[in-house]
């Protein structure tokens, strides 16, 4: 067992989890999606981000992208988020909690496809 | 290009994740921790905000407390924030700045920089291996005739050095081991540009494993090869290394054509000389009795020559020689009288000091001569350096193995036709080569003529080939005709025509050019450029051929054939 692969699956998949949790709900319900959420899964996708650096093989190189993706996702739904908020006050609008959380959603397919590629590369690795 | 991002990438992993980290930390313990407004109620802070006054916290420009002043718990959070995000900040900072000062970085960086501008080369270039000093000289002279080349040295000192000269064709360079194949991919040894590598380091090893590299990656590209020990010759030779140069064999023939045959030795001088330099007037080496201090791989080949040419001669050397070399041989530098004196320096024709210390030689030379003011001097030099004492010193024949390379190198690389005239004029006679030193010297003078080819074919000599194609009966002597005055001859010779693989030497005057000759040229550097205007320009062809001038343009040439097939017909 390699401390350092513990550490690169978990971070991965941590990403995924928080992206999934903060999509999950009613699409335009704030009650349903927290902000909090959205921060650690900002936050944990930038570490994942970080942990791909540097790998120059082709399957790294995928990885990285996935997670550029995901970033700029999440990005984007925390400005909508903000501009929302700074806009209207404290509560946010039906119709913008639906465009925060698509744009989270297309960040949960990009770490989906992320964790695929985890996943697969451990199943080469074993055979 | 990409090992240089990914190297710093890599680098920064550390880093980066730290600081995520404290950014993180700060925001939550910011929002979690309620402010209070002017009216004393709770005031949480934003994620935006705390984003925001931690940005310019960390970075120690601090704008103050926003939204409104901060309660004494935010406080005491924002200072644990402060330092910690500092420390995150440095800690990164000098990373970076470390990272610039890595070796392994800035290798990366200056590897990258070189293959980017060898890939850019849009010449036709040969690799240069060793910048010593034969590389230099072949790099110099390469560079004066307009050859594109690239370089990889072992020693950066050298390279720094190539650097600072300042070549007309800008030079890349790389300071790395010429035996690994990746910095001879680098250096561009598989790129369609390049025509050739010159092994040309003192590691004769390193010269071995640059020649199979090549063979293996690049089988199509000629490699030349420094090698002076026989069994790495026999080695390099084994896998057909196109040229191996031993400069000391070199010599041992070129002392031999001197003994031999002084007409050659002349012929040969005169057109591997660089061009436009007074002619050497060396006198030959006399018959008789020689003496050689020095018996290694130079003085071997000397001896060589010597017993090949039918003289005697006595060895002084300090080892123990072989037992069937047992009766001329003397044990001793030779550096001094006594030990010149018992091998017989007053009735000595020559000597040749060919040690491998230059003081050495020197030494052994002004001893050689004060004891016997006629003694014929054949001297080695084995450093530039001290090239100046023995220009001082004035020997007979002096022997530069540097020099002996570059030249040989660089003859093989300009006009290899020269190589194959060079090949065939050492089995004719003297009577021969007296014959040809006479024309050359009634073209040139008494200096060293240009040697070039003329390829007759479309890429190299357009208008020949248009002339040819349209049925123009074109001969050598045309091409030996001023193209502004039909009257004047150019001052060149031909020398050599290669006609499908077959050498025609010393051609006639009247022999009509086919497509793809080759015609080898001597002359005056003058005759080369008015030669390639007629190779090159219609107009100069069409005159030198027919005599008249060629009116420009399609319309023009219609007119003109028009009027000259109505001439024609009155005529008729």
């Amino acid at each position: 067992m390699n401390l350092e692969k513990v550490i690169f699956a978990f971070v991965i998949l941590l990403a995924a989890t928080l992206n999934f949790g903060f999509v999950y709900g009613d699409i335009d319900d704030p009650a349903h999606h927290d902000i909090w959420e959205l921060f650690a899964a900002v936050i944990v996708n930038l570490v994942a981000t970080v942990l791909k650096l540097g790998d120059r093989t082709q399957v790294g190189a995928v990885h990285l992208s996935t997670s550029l993706v995901a970033v700029l996702q999440l990005t984007a739904a925390a400005l909508v988020w903000f501009f929302a908020v700074y806009r209207g006050g404290q509560a946010i609008d039906p119709s913008r909690m639906a465009a925060i959380v698509s744009l989270s959603a297309g960040a949960l397919f990009a770490n989906v496809v992320s964790v695929a590629l985890m996943v697969a590369e451990t199943v080469m690795l074993r055979r | 290009m990409n090992s240089v991002v990914f190297l710093t990438l890599r680098k920064l992993r550390a880093p980066l994740l730290i600081l995520i980290g404290v950014y993180a930390l700060g925001i939550t313990g910011l929002v979690l921790i309620p402010g209070v407004d002017e009216a004393g109620r709770a005031r949480p802070m934003s994620f935006f905000h705390a984003f925001y006054f931690l940005t310019y916290t960390a970075s120690t420009i601090g704008f103050g407390e926003m939204p409104g002043a901060f309660t004494d718990a935010q406080r005491l959070w924002v200072v644990v924030v402060i330092y910690l995000s500092v420390i995150g900040w440095a800690y990164t900072l000098t990373t970076l700045l470390a990272l610039t000062r890595d070796s392994a970085f800035r290798v990366a960086v200056t590897t990258s920089a070189f293959r980017r501008r060898v890939r850019r080369l849009s010449d036709p270039y040969y690799v240069v291996c060793g910048y010593g000093e034969t590389g230099t000289l072949v790099c110099r002279t390469l560079d004066a005739m307009a050859i594109r080349f690239v370089v990889l040295d072992i020693d950066s000192s050298r390279v720094n050095e190539l650097e600072l000269h300042p070549y007309r064709g800008d030079a890349a360079a790389l300071t790395a081991d010429a035996k690994l194949p990746e910095n001879l991919l680098a250096a561009g040894v598989a790129l369609p540009f390049c025509q050739g590598v010159l092994a040309l380091t003192n590691d004769e090893s390193a010269n071995l494993a640059v020649a199979i590299t090549v063979k293996l990656l690049n089988p199509a590209i000629p490699v030349l090869c420094r090698a002076t020990q026989p069994e790495i010759e026999a080695n390099m030779a084994s896998f057909g290394t196109d040229h191996i140069i031993n400069p000391f064999r070199l010599f041992g023939e070129y002392l031999w054509d001197a003994l031999h045959a002084p007409a050659l030795h002349v012929l040969i001088q005169r057109l591997t000389g660089l061009p436009g330099e007074a002619l050497a007037t060396e006198s030959p080496p006399p018959h008789g009795r020689w003496i050689v201090c020095g018996y290694g791989r130079f003085g071997r080949e000397v001896v060589e020559s010597f017993m090949r040419e039918g003289l005697s001669s006595t060895i002084i050397d300090p080892d123990p020689p072989f037992p069937e070399r047992q009766h001329g041989f003397l044990q001793g530098l030779g550096t001094d009288a006594r030990t010149l004196t018992e091998a017989g320096v007053a009735d000595a024709v020559g000597i040749v000091a060919g040690t491998d210390d230059d003081i050495a030689n020197l030494s052994i030379a002004m001893t050689a001569r004060a004891e016997n003011p006629r003694i014929f001097v054949v001297i080695r030099q084995n450093l530039q350096a001290n090239r100046a004492l023995y220009r001082a010193f004035g020997a007979g024949i002096t022997m530069v193995s540097a020099e002996i390379i570059a030249d040989e190198c660089v003859a093989l690389i300009s006009t290899p036709l020269l190589a194959r005239f060079l090949h065939i004029a050492e089995r004719q006679d003297e009577a021969w080569a007296t014959s040809v030193n006479a024309r050359l010297e009634e073209t040139t003078g008494g200096t060293t003529p240009s040697v070039w080819a003329v390829r007759v074919d479309a890429a190299h000599s357009p208008a020949l080939a248009r002339a040819l194609a349209g049925g123009e009966a074109v001969t050598l002597r045309h091409l030996r005709l001023h193209p502004s005055d039909r009257q004047r001859p150019l001052d060149c010779v031909p020398l050599l025509v290669l006609r499908s693989g077959e050498p025609i030497v010393l051609p006639d005057e009247q022999l009509p050019l086919a497509r793809l000759d080759a015609v080898l040229f001597a002359g005056t550097a003058e005759a080369q450029r008015l030669q390639s205007l007629i190779a090159r320009n219609s107009r100069a062809c069409d005159y030198v051929c027919r005599g008249v001038e060629m009116p420009d343009g399609w319309i023009w040439r219609a007119l003109a054939r028009d009027r000259a097939r109505g001439s024609a017909e009155s005529h008729g």
